[in-house]
């Protein structure tokens, strides 16, 4: 649910990272602060616990530029993986743009990844969204460990629409920013869609 | 209005803006916004320069959340005053229209009392304002008029200059 103010000029976009614990959400998140330009970002809010493990979740601000006169924000998002933390989780959801799924690449979390993102479809359908209609990415993180499931398996499991996909290596950068790219022209493109529409 | 975007148009924005620098005066307050519930914020008047607007409008909106998640628990519709008491500053915030969330930051200068009274007051004519704004965006009136839209004619390669 974007907001647009015909007044001030200005777009603003929210973008949710979801996917399971230690998939990475965050350190996408804190890639992308590390790596934009002071001036088009604002403060990284990470409301974690004592060992760094998101509690609530995890707020970045963009401002990437303008769009036809249209200053154009985008609000990342990331949610707390862990099981535990439905409740939270399906509060972030409401009024999301667009949704990036953090997969860990790993063998002995795939089981973690297809219950998680059985758990975004539960979540997203509660609010109203069905995960086949909203703006959506998937991002196999984590590519650089060793014992990591092979690509093909990893989208039959995970993508089997064959939506937009990323490998990525979030701790040094890799697949990150094309990841966020691909999901803000997504964005984007569903708004131009809504506004002919109406 | 579940499901549609929020759009805010000059008229309006000046009205809520007019109205919220009412309030600032009328409160005694520090600082007052108006957030909408996905931690948008929608505007801002008061001692804003040294204040990250755009963090607090979000956590604003995750506060909201989380209060509004514990009252689902308990039987409740919604708990539509929160109030935080600091040292120096203090912020209420409230609910309105089950759609936007007004925040009030106050020191010393005023009180939870007149806080209340004022808030109450300019509720219920911030509610009028939206219920307008609903009905404009619903009615496709004023939505891309004249082929103003910034949406009509974007292109990929727009999108790839955001990203230089």
């Amino acid at each position: 649910m974007s907001f647009i103010n015909y007044s001030s000029r200005e777009i603003n976009c929210k973008i949710v990272y979801y996917g399971p614990g230690l998939c990475g959400k965050t350190t996408n998140l804190q890639y992308i602060y590390k790596k934009t330009n002071p001036d088009s970002k604002g403060k990284l809010i990470s409301l974690a616990t004592e060992t760094e493990r998101t509690l609530f979740f995890d707020f970045l601000p963009l401002a990437l530029g303008e769009i036809r006169g249209f200053k154009t924000r985008f609000h990342l998002y990331t949610v707390p993986g862990q099981v535990f933390y439905d409740a939270s989780r399906k509060l972030i959801l409401k009024g999301v743009d667009g949704v990036v799924f953090v997969a860990d690449s790993q063998i002995e979390r795939m089981e973690a990844n297809i219950e998680s993102i059985e758990n975004l479809r539960i979540n997203l359908a509660e609010q109203g969204y069905n995960l086949d209609a909203v703006p959506f990415i998937v991002q196999y993180n984590k590519r650089d460990l060793p014992n990591v499931v092979p690509l093909d398996e990893l989208k039959k499991a995970l993508n089997p629409k064959k939506i937009p996909d990323f490998e990525a290596v979030a701790t040094d950068g890799t697949g990150v920013f094309d990841t966020l790219k691909a999901i803000a022209k997504l964005v984007i493109m569903e708004l131009k869609k809504g506004q002919q529409g109406g | 209005m579940l499901g549609s975007d929020l759009v805010m148009y000059e008229e309006e924005f000046k009205q809520i803006d007019a109205e919220l620098q009412r309030l600032l005066a009328q409160a005694n307050a520090k600082v007052v916004f108006l957030v909408d519930k996905n931690g948008q914020l929608i505007a801002a008047t008061g001692e804003t320069e040294n204040l990250d607007t755009t963090s607090l409008a979000s956590l604003t909106a995750g506060n909201i959340a989380a209060t509004g998640g514990m009252a689902k628990l308990l039987g409740e519709k919604e708990f539509s005053i929160l109030f935080h008491e600091g040292q120096r500053d203090n912020i209420h915030i409230s609910i309105i229209g089950q759609r936007v969330i007004l925040v009030v930051i106050f020191d010393q200068r005023s009180s939870l009392g007149l806080v209340r009274l004022r808030v109450k007051k300019s509720a219920e004519f911030l509610g009028g304002i939206f219920s307008q704004l609903l009905q404009k965006v619903e009615s496709g009136k004023g939505a891309g008029k004249g082929g103003d839209s910034p949406f009509a004619e974007i292109t990929d390669e727009d999108i790839d200059k955001l990203f230089g």
